[in-house]
């Protein structure tokens, strides 16, 4: 192996991959809110106005609905859209065209029109952001035959999902956690790097107990994971990468080798994904379980305001009480 | 302005009286427990068909709400047979073949008009030379997708014509309660665009203004909107009651102006129709779709089918599920 690889932040490997991407596919269209000459309010898409020119990358007025729904008309039109929301809670504004069109375009059309969309979105808390900027949606869209829902944990698998999201015939939810933009920086491969969507990543082995996540909280599942080595818990972590499609086969492996597991999520408890794992491992593994599943979630209530966002999101303490917590159930 | 000859203008009352008959046809195959919801087309045949007849099949595409299949006769014989799948409830229903360029009907009312203005916008940029036609309702023009697709096609000067067809009735609603606005069309200013009301009982009319608006998106100068006021003469859908809410005294005034008996009444004046060659239309448009609708009967259905088509490729639960479906039936999984 001597790939060549480069340590970059989340953002700075997104940018890249749209870069390279828009490059590789002539038919690739950039659209959303601030996309083209400010680079997106994140920065995400710097640099693509400039070089791919306003035809393909393009500022559109602050309509989630047009953009959505436009994007299903580039795709009939043989184009492929990335469409960016600027935020994830802004898409309840596009919910009918996402849930109610984009989905089940290939479905009602009988193939006759293939929704090769990819509809990006910063999303998660821990930044203090105004309303609707940090819910965690992706369990409402989860319920939505005909959409893939993508969520990257390192700016490496930033690069690798989008890359297959963007490429992928069907539409795919590309989810960006604001924490990891700069939060998180890792070594991303220089080359074309692609992963194939629904392939979940064990980023660390362990024996006794699995942590299950996805998107940011995958980073502090890993924190988590390192200190109790520590203290002797052997503890693995998964990262799902997405939740449609689910790696069910390496879920169940993992859950099997180590008999104890918890979910972490962000988003609220009810209704989330979390529980679909859950009821996952029920329908797999169960009898390879040593103690009930736990699940570390947010709480049942809208996504707070910044002075109790700490109170909120899952953390580091929550997350290693659930894990110690299981680990003494018999 | 452009105007349709008579040579047009007998194809287009050609393709109003079979849109009107087979409508009856199928209302009385709905009646009979033979097919799902329809919903009527009579009295829009004028403001659709005249509108259709001025595209051009082979570059333009319609994206209909869904009170217009039998209007689209122009874009060939797939899009009836298609349609006689969709009342049927048959999956194939939504997948009308390549090339006619024609969307399956839309349900979500407005949901088209932002599709309608991606795909114009798409074709600019791949510098193909068409336009889209939407078509949907007063009562659709409520909708966020109109303001939004609207908006967004002002901008980019994308090639769409936006056809509201003002049918007078949203359902049960009329169009005082549906806005305040002095017309539909009127509200193209807010999109920097050109809006116009045109007679859509007349389909002359409808056909000069499509055209024009055509002319305008294919020089590159954007979208039109255009109010085609018309009135319903039917029911909603055959899940309505229009007895309900309808004055009498107004559908029968309408019913003075029905758009078919008005211009078969000129053409005959002109010696361009005669009652032979609309008992000849009549009977051939009966016909086919007997024969539409003996072929949707006829086409096999598959259990997989339930499945199919949701992504490119069944995920691993999918597959699972799939073969769950095809075992509790005792079918084999295809």
């Amino acid at each position: 192996m001597s790939e060549k690889v480069s340590e970059l932040s989340m953002l700075e490997a997104i940018n890249e991959t749209l870069h390279s991407e828009m490059a590789r596919d002539e038919r690739i269209v950039v659209l959303g809110e601030d996309v083209g000459r400010n680079g997106g309010v994140f920065r995400a898409t710097e640099g693509l106005i400039e070089k791919f020119g306003e035809n393909r990358v393009v500022d559109t007025p602050i309509s989630e609905a047009a953009i959505a729904g436009s994007a299903v008309g580039l795709a009939m039109a043989g184009l492929v859209p990335v469409a960016e929301i600027q935020f994830l809670g802004f898409s309840y504004q596009a919910m009918h065209q996402i849930a109610g069109q984009i989905a089940r375009l290939r479905y009602r059309t009988q193939s006759r029109f293939e929704p090769q969309i990819t509809i990006r979105a910063p999303f998660g808390g821990g930044v203090r952001t105004p309303e609707l900027h940090s819910d965690s949606l992706e369990a409402q869209f989860a319920n939505i035959p005909g959409l893939k829902i993508v969520l990257p944990a390192t700016a490496s698998d930033a690069k690798g999902l989008l890359t297959s999201a963007i490429r992928d015939p069907d539409p795919v939810l590309f989810l960006e956690p604001l924490r990891g933009y700069r939060g998180i920086r890792d070594l991303v491969p220089d080359e074309e790097h692609a992963i194939p969507l629904g392939e979940a990543n064990l980023v660390k082995k362990g024996d006794d107990i699995v942590i299950i996540s996805w998107s940011y909280q995958v980073e502090l599942s890993k924190r988590v994971a390192e200190s109790l080595e520590e203290d002797g818990v052997s503890v693995a972590v998964l990262d799902l990468r997405s939740i449609v499609p689910l790696d069910v086969e390496a879920l169940t492996q993992i859950v099997a080798h180590c008999g104890r597991a918890v979910v972490v999520q962000e988003a609220p408890e009810t209704g989330g994904f979390a529980s679909e794992i859950i009821a996952t491992i029920n329908d797999e593994c169960f009898w390879s379980l040593e103690a009930p599943v736990a699940r570390v979630s947010g709480f049942d209530v809208p996504y707070p305001v910044g002075m109790l966002e700490n109170l909120y999101v899952p953390d580091e303490a929550r997350i290693r009480a659930a894990v110690l917590k299981t680990m003494e159930e018999e | 302005m452009p105007k349709p000859n008579e040579k047009q203008l007998q194809m287009i009352l050609e393709d109003m009286v079979v849109a009107r008959t087979q409508a009856g046809r199928l209302w009385n195959l709905q009646r009979q427990g033979q097919v799902g919801t329809i919903a009527p087309i009579d009295g829009h045949e004028a403001a659709i068909v005249g509108a259709v007849h001025a595209l051009e099949t082979e570059s333009d595409w319609v994206l209909p709400q869904y009170r217009e299949p039998l209007g689209l006769r122009k874009y060939g014989p797939e899009v009836l047979d298609t349609f006689m799948l969709y009342n049927l409830g048959h999956p194939a229903g939504g997948h009308i073949p390549e090339p006619v360029k024609v969307a399956p009907s839309q349900i979500s009312l407005g949901a088209s008009i932002p599709h309608a203005v991606g795909l114009a916008w798409g074709m600019s940029l791949k510098d193909e030379s068409g336009v889209v036609l939407v078509f949907f309702g007063d009562g659709a023009s409520s909708e966020g997708d109109f303001y939004e697709a609207g908006n967004l096609a002002g901008v980019l000067k994308a090639p769409v014509i936006f056809l509201c067809i003002n049918n007078q009735w949203a359902i049960s609603t009329p169009t005082h309660l549906q806005t305040a606005a002095d017309s539909f069309a009127s509200k193209a200013e807010a999109f920097g665009i050109p809006g116009l009301t045109v007679d859509g009982n007349d389909p002359a009319s409808v056909y000069e203004a499509v055209s024009e608006a055509r002319n305008r998106a294919t020089s590159g100068k954007g979208p039109t909107l255009i109010e085609a006021t018309v009135y319903r003469l039917g029911a909603h859908t055959t899940a309505d009651d229009p007895t309900r809410y309808v004055p009498s005294e107004d559908l029968s005034d309408a019913q003075k102006k029905d758009p078919v008996h008005t211009l078969i009444h000129e053409m005959k004046e002109k010696n361009l129709w005669s009652d032979a060659k609309q008992s000849e239309v009549e009977t051939a448009a009966l016909e086919r779709i007997d024969e539409a609708f003996e072929k949707a009967k006829n086409t096999p259905l598959s259990a997989n089918s339930l499945m199919d088509h949701c992504f490119a490729s069944d995920t691993e639960r999918q597959s699972r599920q799939r073969s769950f479906l095809m075992h509790s039936i005792g079918e084999a999984n295809e």
